[in-house]
Order: structure tokens, then C-alpha cells, then sequence
């Protein structure tokens, strides 16, 4: 089982979309759920015409706009929010007085659904990819900030005297300990902070664009189109699966100080 | 006469208990201490009695209540300059590897990169390190660590050496080999020590001189002991010379009440 596990998942996918065909197939299945027979296609799709609205979006090559768009929006959104997450962050965390002047704030707008930004933003930067960028900031900033935050709070003190006894003076504390720390904090969640990037482009491209594969999938229901709707959810998720391939290989890179189990070799 | 390293003149050290004010708990009260130039004097005794705390007033790291630190007669103000620290847990930057935290303290020296590297390859080779400067500290093991952190501290070649039971998480073979491996590093440019450490057979093998310090709250100095055995010294061997014995015996004589007067407060204070 072990030795053929990619097989397996394969075959758990395909059995997965054979039985969604079959199950929506008109008039294949006594009425026993729907009176009329075309409705489990309608609200459901069919894989097969899915799979087909996908092969012309990309041999077309309609979709490669739409999805550098959403990349973009996505690229942008991680960069910014982790930006500002890693400047607030390290302020907030090095001063204890800034810190509970605006602690209340951050907690505050953190609790916020901020999702029902995203018309405001269109407001303030238009339907271009600004608006979509604006959104995934917020999202982002908040896991980035929060992880600095801690991991400013968290640097061993040992290290910090140790570095202090060596002779760095506060802005080589800064950039030999604080940040290097913080910065190791900010890769650990870069996988739920690139995902929140993603999300924040993909619902601002839905509730309101010209391009970018939301824009897709919220046409597409705008005309009951649901089989264009599914292809768009696979596609994202397709793309949301490359992502997350390109970060955890990222990572592994940028972490290599870090001990795994795996990895650990002692002399 | 020459100017003593570090002196301890009337050190005590008070801190307020964690979430109640009014209460202050004394770890060192009234202590003297003279740790004359290249002279190596470890500190002992029991568990939590505030061997640390007087190291760190050393390394100008914690402000004593009331008293003052001299260190080569000049007040200390701010962190001390001329001493180096070696921590009883790791210090290492993980981020950095082994070299790089060899290097460090030129750099904030100021010392140019390739400079700080040459001089840093040549300490990992005087610890037995060489080849495992690309290291990260968590790929080398303790013993290796704490060779780095030695090789990190001697770089800036300090008079003092602080060091905090540096050796106490190293399985005992390791640990000789540590312990002869300083002497050879401390014979060859005599700095001052201030070695802390709970192990007596450790303190004496090392030393000039051995400070037992009575069991905290309050601790303050109890006992002096010069260590008159010969150098060169061999850690291992010298623990089976009758002299060494004696002064065990003797040493160990005035810290046992002491040591059984802090293990009965560890006691309370867990059964609390």
C-alpha cells in the first residue's frame, strides 16, 4: 500500500470523478432524489464537460490572463503584507510601550471579518489588481505580525546576552538576532500566509474585476454556467497546489538551520 | 603588586518576586571577591544559590543593588568589555553556522569579513573544529558546541573569562577532554577565570584557588581554599593524587552543611 501510495491516490481521484459522473448522468438513476433528471447535471456539473470547459481554456490559452492576474495579485499581496507584518511586528515587539498603546487596535482589527473591506477597497483603488492586492494585504499581515511579534518576544535570552557579551551594540542586535529570528518565524507560516494572499486575490477578484480566474468563476455563475464554475474551483485548487510545492521547496531552502528530525546529524 | 582582574566590593543582589512587589528575595548579599590577573578561581556551590547572578554582575549584564565592581581597579559601568562569557546553555545563533558565530564578535568589531574568517578558521582548528565551520550548531553535537562557543569567545582574546558551568551538560569522558583542553588554551595566554561550577573534583583540577559559597537566600563567600597541585595538570590523573584527595576532603568538609542546607530548601520549596 505504502510502496504504490501515489497510485493509490490517483485512483481514489479518478474513482472520485467517475462516481460524480455516473451520479449526474440524466436518467441514469431511477427519480428518486430530483423529479426532473437534468437537475443533479444542473446544480452539480458533469466532469467530463468540466474537464472539457478546462482543455479549452488552456488550449485556447484563454486562462493564462486570468491566472498571471490572480499570480500577481497573490505575489504582491504575500510581499507587502509580510513587509509591513515584519516592520510592525519587530516595532511593536522591541517596544513594550507601543505595544500596549496599540494592543487593544491590533486585537480589534484582527477580530474583524475583513473580507467586508474588499468593497471599500474597490472604492479607494478601483477594479484594477490594487483593490485585490489591498485585501490579501490585511489577511497577510496579521498571521506575518503576529508571528514576529512572537518571535521577537521568544528570542532566547541566552543567545541575546551571549551576543551582547560578544559586543553587538543595539542595531547589530537588531540585525544579528531580532531579525533573523523573526524572519525564521515568518517562514514557518508561510504556508497559511501564502494561502491567505491567494484567498485575499481570488474573493476580490469575485466580488468585482475584469480579469483574474474569480472574475471567471463569477461569471460563469452569473449565467448558472455550473460546469464553468467547477472548472474554475479546479483550476484554483490546481494552482493553490503548485503554490504550496513552490513554498515548501522554498523553505527548505531558507531554513536549513533549522533542526528536523530528519535531518539532524549528530557527530 | 598588580591590579587584581575583577573585584566584588560589598555585592548583593535583591530582586522582587514575580507578581508580588513587596517581596524581595536576596541571592548574594555582602560579597567580597578579588580575582587577581591571570589567576583562575572557580566558585562553588549548591544548587540555586546565586553562582550565576554573581557572574552576570561580573559581566556587567545585572546591576547589583548596592555594592561595586571593579574591574582592573576602573568601576564597571554598562556591560564589561573586557571579559568574555561562556553560557551554561546554548548561546550559539542557530541561524548562523558554526563559523559564522566564530566570526561574529569581529564583526561587530568591525573587522573586515575576510580577515574575521582567516582568524575564525584558525580557532575552530585550535579547538579541533576544523572542516566543520559550515556547520549549524544543530548539526554538531554538544561537546562540538561547546567548542564553538569557546573558539567564539577566545577570538576577541578577553583578560576575563566568565564561564558558567560550561561544561555540566557533557557526559563525563567529554568533559575531561574539555576541562584539559582549556588548561592547555588558558597556559598558553593566561587570562583571568572565573569558572562557576557545582562540581568540586571539576573546580579543584582546574584551579588556583576554589570559593565555596554558603546556600542561598543570601549567599555570600565561606571558604577559600588555594590549590597548590603542580601544573601542567592532567584532570583525569591529577584526581588520584593524595593531595588532591586531601583537599577534596577538606573542601568538602565546610560545603556539606552547606550543600544538605540547600537540597532541605529545594525540598520545601517542591513539597510547598
Amino acid at each position: 500500500m505504502r510502496k504504490h501510495l501515489r497510485l493509490w491516490q490517483a485512483g481514489l481521484l479518478l474513482a472520485i470523478f467517475g462516481l460524480w459522473q455516473v451520479l449526474a448522468q440524466p436518467e441514469l438513476l431511477p427519480p428518486i432524489v430530483w423529479d426532473n433528471p437534468h437537475r443533479a447535471a444542473f446544480f452539480f456539473g458533469e466532469p467530463l464537460k468540466i474537464f472539457h470547459v478546462i482543455w479549452v481554456w488552456f488550449s485556447g490559452g484563454e486562462i493564462y490572463g486570468h491566472l498571471w492576474v490572480t499570480l500577481q495579485e497573490t505575489a504582491l499581496a504575500f510581499i507587502i503584507g509580510s513587509v509591513l507584518g515584519l516592520a510592525v511586528g519587530l516595532w511593536l515587539g522591541l517596544s513594550p510601550t507601543a505595544s500596549a498603546l496599540f494592543d487593544p487596535y491590533i486585537t480589534a482589527m484582527n477580530a474583524m471579518p475583513r473580507v467586508v473591506l474588499a468593497p471599500i477597497f474597490m472604492v479607494w483603488f478601483g477594479l484594477g489588481i490594487w483593490s485585490k492586492v489591498a485585501l490579501g494585504v490585511t489577511l497577510v499581515f496579521f498571521i506575518v505580525f503576529f508571528n514576529v511579534y512572537q518571535g521577537v518576544k521568544e528570542v532566547s535570552p541566552v543567545v541575546l546576552n551571549n551576543t551582547v557579551m560578544l559586543g553587538a551594540n543595539r542595531r547589530q542586535l537588531l540585525r544579528y538576532v531580532y531579525l533573523p529570528s523573526a524572519t525564521s518565524w515568518v517562514f514557518s507560516s508561510l504556508h497559511t500566509s501564502v494561502g491567505m494572499a491567494f484567498v485575499g486575490a481570488v474573493v476580490g477578484e469575485y466580488l468585482g474585476s475584469a480579469k483574474g480566474v474569480g472574475y471567471l468563476i463569477q461569471q460563469a455563475e452569473g449565467a448558472f454556467d455550473i460546469n464553468t464554475v467547477f472548472a474554475g474551483i479546479l483550476v484554483l485548487t490546481a494552482f493553490a497546489l503548485v503554490l504550496d510545492f513552490a513554498v515548501t521547496r522554498v523553505e527548505r531552502r531558507l531554513l536549513v538551520w533549522r533542526p528536523t528530525q530528519s535531518e539532524t546529524e549528530p557527530l | 603588586m598588580t591590579i587584581p582582574a575583577v573585584t566584588f566590593e560589598n555585592i548583593t543582589c535583591s530582586f522582587t518576586a514575580r507578581g508580588d512587589a513587596g517581596q524581595s528575595y536576596t541571592a548574594v548579599k555582602d560579597v567580597n571577591l578579588v580575582v587577581g590577573d591571570g589567576e583562575f578561581v572557580s566558585v562553588v556551590g549548591p544548587t540555586g544559590c546565586g553562582k550565576s547572578t554573581l557572574l552576570n554582575v561580573a559581566a556587567g549584564l545585572l546591576k547589583p543593588s548596592s555594592g561595586m565592581l571593579r574591574v582592573f581597579g576602573e568601576p564597571l559601568a554598562g556591560v564589561n568589555r573586557k571579559a568574555g562569557y561562556m553560557f551554561q546553555s546554548e548561546a550559539l545563533m542557530p541561524w548562523r553556522s558554526c563559523l559564522d558565530n566564530v566570526t561574529a564578535g569581529l564583526e561587530f568589531r568591525g573587522v573586515a569579513r575576510e580577515e574575521a574568517r582567516r582568524q575564525a578558521e584558525e580557532w575552530l582548528a585550535r579547538v579541533g573544529l576544523s572542516g566543520f565551520g559550515d556547520r549549524y550548531p544543530h548539526q554538531l553535537s554538544g561537546g562540538m558546541r561547546k567548542r564553538t562557543a569557546l573558539a567564539q569567545m577566545l577570538i576577541l582574546d578577553p583578560k576575563i573569562m566568565l564561564m558558567d558551568e560550561p561544561f555540566s551538560a557533557l557526559d563525563i569522558q567529554t568533559r575531561q577532554l574539555m576541562e584539559n583542553e582549556l588548561l592547555e588554551l588558558w597556559s598558553a595566554n593566561r587570562k583571568s577565570v572565573i569558572f562557576i561550577t557545582h562540581d568540586l573534583e571539576e573546580a579543584i583540577s582546574l584551579s588556583d584557588r576554589v570559593v565555596v559559597l554558603s546556600a542561598g537566600p543570601a549567599t555570600r563567600p565561606i571558604g577559600e581554599f588555594t590549590v597548590d597541585l603542580p601544573r601542567p595538570r592532567d584532570v583525569s590523573e591529577i584526581r588520584l593524587s593524595p593531595h588532591f584527595i586531601e583537599l577534596h576532603d577538606r573542601i568538602w568538609h565546610s560545603m556539606k552543611a552547606e550543600v544538605l542546607k540547600g537540597y532541605a530548601q529545594t525540598r520545601n520549596r517542591v513539597s510547598a
